[in-house]
């Protein structure tokens, strides 16, 4: 029998879902397990990074790293990831895109640690103690890695070999991932496993071409549960996010909020979106004025639009102090 | 910031109305700021939401977008559409830490000469006024 593939997966900052997700693939795992040999899950077994750095370069054959990249450990870690695997895969949408933690991009560590530890209502912290680098402790010195201003996705911190999208990655698109790796069946570097096209194609949501008079939001809303979400007034944002997840927010009744990004050659999610939103306001039944009340209506623009993609966006974060704009 | 210490400005300008009317504020020889440059579009949806932020990101501190006056576009909706966009921009930019008058939308006639002048002047006189558009560092490796 031919030798054993070589796994290993770090997780940074995450919310560890995606470790969950890579044994939702339920009794495959054990199929994988025959031919895979996992050398470091800090999730799952006992693991230390002393392990990590044991081994020889490039001895891991597929490194799975998931999270973004925020604190110095973090980015030590995808530079030892990137180091000892041949080949380097940005697990799920924060590794990816940056996620959920790339939200953080609106602040920075001033802004989250004075909410985090001093202004939130069940804190207590009158002597403003916030986490250091290092502190001494009874004559100890103390080390915690460092917070940084900014979240990165993977790629903006080292070379990246491919991406599984989603938060977290669907179950069958790991399964297909794991296969296609050890069948050495893997697209061309720099894919994202995927597919190509955006969600609204494999939508089971009944198009019509219709031109919307309203926006709603989610709870202000009665879905049909047959129409597109975008034709009903819902932001959906399934015309610029990637698809392969099976539309599976869709099938629970609730819109895309892009967790897959961009689909290949589009730049900026929210770019893209605000143009795809003019396009679909009805002209014909609205007056000027009350096309332009509707595209004020939408709230947080950022958020809905850059939810899961801000780090990886054409202005990445949100300008903080020294500017002149503010 | 050009190397006159002057705000960036770019222009994108409409083939049908907006860019004839900057051309006739051109023969016409009335005066003008010197500090933007003009990009002809052949209608000002063409101009899309990711053209204007990568401009900023490439250092620009203005941007206007002209095009023909409502219910004057040469491909019927066009401008309305920009307008839309515009509006979610102008919100978004200013959620992003940039002032959002430094995105502006104007209907210029290829007859309006004299309103392109005023346009620009004022627009300028506002960047200079913003003065140069701090971003972060947004380059990542
Ligand atoms: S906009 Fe949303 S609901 Fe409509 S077709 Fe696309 S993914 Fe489906
Ligand atoms: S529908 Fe959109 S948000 Fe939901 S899993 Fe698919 S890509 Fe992600």
């Amino acid at each position: 029998m031919a030798e054993k593939l070589k796994f290993a997966f770090s997780w940074n900052a995450s919310c560890g879902g995606c470790e969950i997700a890579v044994l939702d693939i339920d009794e495959i795992i054990l199929d994988v397990l025959e031919k895979v040999d996992i050398l470091f899950w800090p999730v799952a077994m006992d693991f230390k990074k002393s392990d990590l750095e044991s081994y020889e370069d490039k001895s891991i054959d597929v490194g799975f790293y998931n999270g973004a990249v925020r604190t110095s450990e973090q980015e030590e870690y995808a530079h030892l990831m990137r180091k000892k695997s041949k080949v380097l895969i940005a697990f799920g949408s924060c590794a990816h895109l940056g996620g959920i933690p790339g939200l953080a991009n609106v602040s920075n560590r001033d802004g989250i640690f004075e909410k985090a530890y001093v202004s939130t209502l069940s804190t207590v912290n009158p002597s403003r103690v916030f986490p250091e680098p290092e502190s001494i402790v009874n004559g100890k010195k103390l080390t915690l890695p460092e917070f940084y201003d900014d979240v990165k996705a993977l790629d903006q911190v080292v070379d990246v070999d491919y991406y599984v999208p989603g938060c977290p990655p669907p179950p069958d698109l790991i399964a297909k991932a794991i296969d296609a790796i050890i069948k050495g069946e893997l697209p061309p570097k720099g894919s994202v496993i995927a597919n190509e096209k955006a969600l609204c194609e494999e939508c089971p949501r009944e198009k019509n071409k219709k031109k919307i008079r309203e926006i709603k939001r989610v709870h202000e809303a009665v879905d049909d549960g047959e129409t597109c979400l975008l034709e009903q007034g819902i932001i959906c944002l399934g015309p610029v996010t990637r698809g392969g997840c099976g539309a599976r927010c869709i099938k629970a009744n609730m819109p895309c909020r892009g967790c897959f990004g961009p689909v290949d050659k589009e730049i900026d999610m929210g770019a893209s979106m605000l143009s795809a939103i003019a396009s679909i306001i009805d002209e014909d039944n609205l007056t000027e004025e009350e096309q332009k009340k509707l595209v004020e209506s939408i709230e947080d623009p950022l958020g809905l639009f850059y939810r899961f993609s801000l780090p990886v966006s054409l202005l990445r974060r949100v300008t903080l102090g020294g500017g002149n704009d503010e | 910031m050009n190397e006159n210490g002057e705000p960036n400005i770019l222009a994108f300008l409409c083939n049908w109305c907006s860019y004839a009317g900057a051309d006739l504020a051109g023969v016409s020889r009335l005066q003008m700021p010197t500090n933007f440059r003009v990009i002809r579009v052949m209608c000002s949806s063409r101009v899309d939401p990711e053209i204007i932020l990568y401009a900023f990101k490439k250092g620009i501190d203005g941007i206007l977008v002209l095009g023909c006056h409502p219910g004057d576009c040469h491909y019927i909706n066009g401008n309305y559409k920009t307008e839309r966009r515009m509006i979610m921009l102008q919100k978004l930019l200013g959620q992003f830490g940039i002032n959002p008058k430094r995105l502006k939308l104007g209907w210029v006639s290829a007859s309006e000469g004299a309103r392109f002048q005023e346009i620009i002047s004022s627009f300028a006189r506002e960047m200079e006024e913003l003065g140069k558009l701090e971003l972060p560092i947004t380059e990542v490796s």
